[in-house]
């Protein structure tokens, strides 16, 4: 049973790498809406104009 | 340089520079380097991006939420395997491992991701105001210590789990309630957004178009035919008719001419006009009362919530028992007096009270929202739910807010020649002759519009459209049946107008604003809710008192002519006599009055800064949405009342087992989420505006 002195710290290492995963998506605004982008493909289409292309759309 | 830059103004408090220049004779990068030179680097300037801002907390927010979940969930497993070795037998080095590592992680829970607690508890101990945070802190901070002092001993009892849980529960209800929350108007926006950026200087032959903010008093500006006023001033040429229902809410045009006195925001509707400029920007009338909207709003004390109200109650009541329980148990068995006391302390920790405002309001938020209205926070629906007196504006709130052809005396064969009269203005009464009569193909060959009214020839036939004093200007005479009907008709609260085909005077027409289909039915119900009902409106005494007779609903209280500045008075008034005070309006004129209100309700179509004046607002048209606001709001706290009042009985089974000594951690860790779930549950399940 002593391997749970190993595991234990483990275990908080994997929850410490969620935790992390979590900050970097909420921080790069993943979460920002969460309403938008699943209505979006509702609406039609438009092709980029020439300027606009490798233009993210939110910005 | 000098020639390059045609005006500049420098804002010293913000530190911004606005130059007007012109480009052929310097580029903006020149003007840029000279202003180097002179050792002022320029920078471009960004308006403060509150939705970033805005953004920018709402992540904050998440993340800490998402911590606390993640420490939640792995203190709970550390605490499960603890409860079962409590009971299956657990050998010490084991248990002092999970103990150690519930430390370990549950301290940056309550320190970071609780922190929002304790500065909220120790600025309520500093305001002395009564807040949620309060007792929040107190059990947490309590729990914390008596459980790291066991750690630390090896023995005793561990909270960890609880206080996490409790972090993580509360900071979800803090989450739903920033979602719901909006920021609050500026008066800057305002402005800018009510009256025009640009303004016509008359530059002795030349029109030359500047900022708005940067023509000088004294000097001449044009306002031309449909473009609104951008400064206060005096009229030195023209005469026409001016569109004053943002300022004044009165539907019908105000003819003016030389020597009369302009206000921004108002809209010139027939001819051009030249005025010399008296005060711009913030010192214009408009400036004045969007700044009073402001200045209103911020001394506005905040409202204190029932569940804060409830919390003061309950840190006295928490920190009378646990000083009971402390001297009773020290007198008994001392080893065990400080345990009993923590427990006492972790398991009143209000999560549930913490909880139920939050969630049946956002819940209820929610629901508002799907019947088209909208709160700007969760404490406009408890202020909404108790009665008081509820004053409406009449123009646009109670009317339909623009004038229509009720009532034609004399030839109704006229009607076709009006029409065709009247058809390509912009005037209201041509408006509401192009609504309520039918199209014809007459051709008008021509037309002159003057203030006061129209002279045009329509099928060969010369047609006088206006009111009494232009028609009779204009014919020399009117005959005393019309004089008779006209003003018979203006004291019955309408706007009459006559018609005279060939240098004869033919019918007369009469118009009013039409009273909205739901109002009766809307301000009956609101009376038996147990608002007492006022209208307030800077329309003429004699046509409030038509409407108040076809409103059919008694209205004690029914006041015309007030200017918007006499509406925030009279509100005001009503609030120092200790009244609870509720304005319904849409217009501009109403937002200082909505702002000194305790709570200014905005109805659908209502100016922009209207909007931003108002607690809350509807998105359908109609009165029906503020009387459902306020029967919605009722059932709201009801449901407030009972999620608080479950909480309560949970608190004081805990106490019970806590101050007989028979609450140990595991109890207290079931006890506090059944405790918010039945909350949630009741919270959820309500109905309140549905």
């Amino acid at each position: 049973m002593s391997i749970i002195f190993l595991i234990l710290p483990v275990t908080l290492l994997l929850s410490a790498g969620a935790v992390a995963a979590f900050a970097w998506a909420t921080r790069s605004g993943q979460f920002d809406d969460l309403e938008t982008p699943a209505i979006r493909l509702l609406h039609d289409e438009r092709a980029p104009a020439l300027g606009d292309r490798g233009r993210k759309p939110d910005e | 340089m000098a020639p390059a830059v045609l005006e500049s103004r420098y804002d010293l408090t913000r530190s911004v520079l606005q130059i007007a220049w012109e480009p052929s004779v310097a580029p903006l990068s020149e003007i840029a380097r000279a202003l180097d030179s002179l050792g002022y680097t320029p920078h471009p300037t960004h308006a403060t991006n509150l939705a970033a801002e805005q953004r920018n907390g709402d992540r904050a927010l998440l993340l800490r939420l998402g911590i606390a979940g993640a420490i939640a969930g792995n203190v709970m497993l550390m605490a499960l395997a603890l409860y079962s070795g409590k009971y299956a037998g657990m050998a010490a080095e084991y248990a002092a491992l999970f103990r150690w590592g519930s430390l370990l992680i549950a301290t940056p829970a309550v320190f970071w991701t609780g922190n929002v607690f304790f500065r909220g508890g120790l600025a309520a101990l500093r305001t002395r105001t009564p807040h949620m945070d309060l007792p929040v802190s107190l059990g947490l901070l309590a729990g914390y210590l008596g459980s790291a002092a066991n750690t630390v001993r090896g023995q005793g009892e561990i909270y960890f789990d609880s206080l996490c849980t409790l972090i993580f529960l509360l900071l979800v209800g803090r989450y739903l309630q920033r979602t719901h929350q909006r920021r609050s108007a500026k008066a800057s926006d305002l402005l800018n957004a009510l009256s025009p950026t640009i303004a016509c200087l008359v530059d002795g032959e030349a029109l030359r178009e500047v900022p708005a903010s940067s023509v000088a008093k004294g000097s001449l500006v044009e306002i031309r035919v449909g473009e609104r006023v951008a400064v206060d001033g005096v009229i030195t040429g023209g005469c026409s008719a001016l569109d004053t229902s943002l300022l004044t809410g009165e539907s019908f045009p105000v003819e003016v001419s030389v020597g009369d006195r302009v206000h921004a925001g108002t809209t010139n509707l027939a001819a051009p006009l030249r005025i010399r400029v008296e005060s711009v920007g913030a010192e214009t009338r408009l400036g004045r009362l969007m700044q009073s909207v402001e200045a209103t709003q911020r001394e506005r004390a905040p409202i204190v919530r029932l569940a804060d109200r409830v919390a003061g109650y309950f840190v006295l009541a928490v920190l009378g028992i646990a000083a009971t329980t402390l001297s009773i148990w020290l007198r008994l068995d001392a080893s065990h007096a400080i345990d009993h006391t923590v427990a006492l302390l972790v398991v009143t920790c209000p999560c549930a009270l913490g909880m139920a405002t939050p969630l049946a309001v956002s819940a209820a938020l929610r629901a508002a929202a799907r019947r088209g209205i909208l709160f700007k926070g969760g404490e406009f629906i408890e202020e909404l739910a108790r009665p008081g007196t509820i004053v409406f504006d009449k123009t646009g709130t109670l009317t339909e807010g623009r004038l229509a052809l009720v009532a034609w005396h004399g030839d109704e064969g006229a009607k076709t020649l009006v029409r065709a009269a009247e058809a390509t203005s912009g005037h209201p009464i041509a408006r509401a002759f192009q609504r309520s009569i039918e199209d014809s193909l007459l051709i008008c060959t021509e037309r002159q519009e003057h203030p006061g009214g129209i002279r045009a020839r329509v099928a060969a036939r010369d047609v006088l459209v206006g009111s009494r004093a232009f028609v009779a200007s204009a014919l020399g005479s009117t005959p005393v049946w019309a004089v008779n009907r006209a003003r018979a008709e203006a004291e019955a609260g309408r706007t009459p107008v006559l018609i005279a085909l060939d240098g004869q005077v033919c019918a007369i027409a009469a118009f009013a604003d039409t009273i909205r289909a739901d109002a009766t039915a809307s301000l009956a119900k609101l009376v038996e809710l147990g608002f007492q009902l006022e209208i307030l409106s800077g329309d003429d005494q004699r046509v409030v008192d038509s409407v108040v007779r076809q409103l059919g609903v008694p209205v004690p209280n029914a006041m015309g002519g007030a200017s918007p500045e006499d509406k925030r008075a009279v509100i005001a008034g009503l609030r120092a006599n200790g009244q609870r005070v509720f304005m319904v309006g849409d217009g501009v004129n109403d937002a200082a009055a909505m702002a000194a209100a305790n709570v200014g309700i905005a109805v659908h179509g209502g100016a922009e800064a209207c909007l931003s004046a108002a607690d809350v607002f509807t998105t359908r048209p109609g009165l029906e949405t503020v009387a459902l606001a306020a029967s919605g709001s009722k059932r709201t706290m009801r449901v407030i009342r009972i999620g608080i009042g479950l909480s309560l009985a949970y608190n004081v089974l805990g106490v019970a087992l806590a101050v007989t000594g028979r609450l140990d951690p595991l109890w207290a860790a079931v006890l506090m989420p059944l405790s918010s779930i039945t909350v949630v549950t009741a919270a959820l399940r309500a109905r309140t505006f549905g």
